[in-house]
């Protein structure tokens, strides 16, 4: 669905995007994960044409994105801090989006809208917010338009535990409908039960891309979190260990150091 | 194209500046007219109001405007509309709106107090210097990501037109005073659209007998109908370049 190839981006001297290339297919939800500022957001946002690629290719459904718009009429997106129009109430928020989209309201996906209990707070301004309802009113707009892409940056940051489960469950019931979904959050517990693959990222350069299940069996770990911290310290794959919780977070060589002061 | 003008506008009729500026252009205007019972000389008056107040606030109201509408911007590009449009858009509201205020403003008490021609003139070289400043503040705020910067060189661009320029001709005045400079005058006019309307105007006021030799060229050109023309075409020329140049750059800028 996305074919993404040789992608470079810098801000200065920052390199933020390095050489990076991935395919992304339909039905797929696709965790990004790194470490702070290793360039997940970078990606989404040239996938969305908010940042502009300085080389490489974007292609979505086959055709290049470059320049392009058409494209995002499929695509619904969340971002991390949702900043809006100050003085615009709910309302008039949605009706402006709808209204830009052309959108039929028979197409409409407002499960979300009634799930928050967002009508009933329609008439207040966006200034007057909190930060969780501001992330509410960014995730129905994402699934408003039943985009056959989701971008979600940090979904359930912010969301109180009802809604995040709430939210959790649309996004598994999306993917069920042979939807992309492509996120990234630093809660990993969160994503174990949503993701199927794993992209992960460091100073811009993509180091792996792989199933969940696969990076599972590899670890020999049942969960995602230990699974990439695993992958991350680099200890040997598929050896099993008397006593796993003990050594996730050290790299081999430190471990070995700390042996030995002992 | 015209849907997110209709929200560029919504955006700008909330806050009330555009308000404030037609009421306070309406008591310039009234108050000028009111106090001299010849309406020409009401109309010299409120030339230099427009060719000073004109361009600040266009440069100042679309910087600010252009920096508070980052959200907006950025909510509209995350959905499927292309990035020109929605520059232009984002102009032709802004544009459209202090074109409004100064119809408003200027435009009715000059018809009120039939002003004539002269008066017509005025209005327009008004529109043409609103059109031409949200140009150039748009470039300037494309340019910079910061928020002070960005007044910043929307003042610094005001001073250098409407105050820095007139010093420099006035120092090549003086220090070439034996060579003849008509034909020279008449292009340096052409680089600050602010004396391009005053001299434009001033020409339709019958005084430029008293800005000598020059004043006589100035007339000899801009009142035929190729020196309007020409004013025209430069006029909009000032317009397009940087309305252009702010697209191109907007293409290309990460948000």
């Amino acid at each position: 669905m996305i074919e993404v190839r040789h992608l470079h981006k810098s801000f200065g001297r920052l390199t933020a995007l390095d050489d990076l290339s991935v395919r992304l297919d339909a039905g797929r939800a696709v965790s990004l994960i790194g470490p702070n500022g290793s360039g997940k957001t970078t990606f989404l946002k040239c996938l969305l044409g908010l940042v502009v690629p300085d080389g490489g290719e974007i292609c979505f459904n086959h055709q290049p994105v470059r320049n392009g718009w058409e494209y995002r009429r499929h695509i619904g997106y969340m971002p991390q801090i949702g900043r809006y129009p100050d003085h615009l109430t709910i309302r008039q928020v949605f009706d402006m989006v709808k209204d830009l989209r052309k959108a039929r309201p028979a197409d409409l996906d407002e499960e979300l809208l009634d799930a928050f209990g967002l009508p009933a707070l329609f008439d207040k301004t966006m200034r007057s917010l909190s930060g969780g309802t501001r992330q509410k009113v960014s995730a129905c707009l994402a699934f408003l338009f039943d985009p056959a892409v989701l971008i979600l940056d940090e979904p359930t940051a912010g969301l109180d535990p009802v809604a995040a489960e709430r939210l959790k469950a649309k996004i598994q019931r999306e993917k069920g409908r042979g939807k992309l979904i492509l996120l990234t959050s630093h809660i990993l517990s969160d994503l174990d039960e949503l993701t199927t693959d794993v992209m992960y990222l460091q100073d811009g350069k993509l180091q792996f891309f792989q199933p969940v299940e696969w990076l599972k069996q590899r670890t020999g770990e049942e969960k995602l979190g230990r699974a990439i911290a695993r992958l991350m310290s680099g200890e040997p794959l598929s050896s099993p260990q008397s006593d796993p919780t003990a050594l996730h977070f050290t790299p081999v060589g430190e471990h070995q150091l700390t042996t030995y002061d002992f | 194209m015209p849907k997110v003008i209709k929200y560029v506008w919504l955006d700008i009729l909330q806050n009330k500046i555009i308000l404030a500026y037609t009421l306070f252009l309406l008591g310039v205007s009234l108050s000028l007219f009111g106090m001299e019972s010849n309406p020409a000389k009401g109309l010299l008056g409120l030339l230099n109001v427009v060719l000073m107040v004109v361009p600040l606030i266009s440069l100042v109201f679309t910087t600010i405007h252009f920096y508070n509408s980052y959200e907006f911007i950025e909510l509209l590009l995350a959905q499927p509309i292309p990035r020109t449009r929605l520059l232009l858009s984002e102009f032709a509201g802004v544009a459209s709106s202090l074109v409004t205020a100064l119809l408003v403003g200027v435009g009715v008490p000059v018809a009120v107090f039939g002003a004539g021609f002269t008066g017509l003139a005025l209005v327009g070289a008004g529109v043409l210097l609103t059109v031409v400043f949200v140009a150039m503040a748009f470039l300037a705020s494309v340019l910079t990501r910061d928020k002070s910067r960005g007044i910043g060189v929307a003042l610094l661009l005001w001073f250098y037109f409407a105050l820095l320029y007139d010093g420099l001709v006035l120092g090549i005045l003086f220090g070439f005073s034996d060579y003849p400079l008509e034909k020279a005058m008449l292009g340096l006019t052409t680089l600050n659209p602010v004396d391009l309307a005053r001299i434009f105007i001033l020409l339709q006021m019958d005084v430029s007998a008293l800005m000598g030799y020059t004043g006589a060229l100035y007339q000899e050109f801009f009142g035929s109908a190729l020196g309007s023309a020409y004013a025209l075409g430069v006029m909009l020329l000032w317009a397009m370049v940087p309305t252009w140049a702010a697209v191109r750059v907007f293409r290309k800028k990460d948000l």
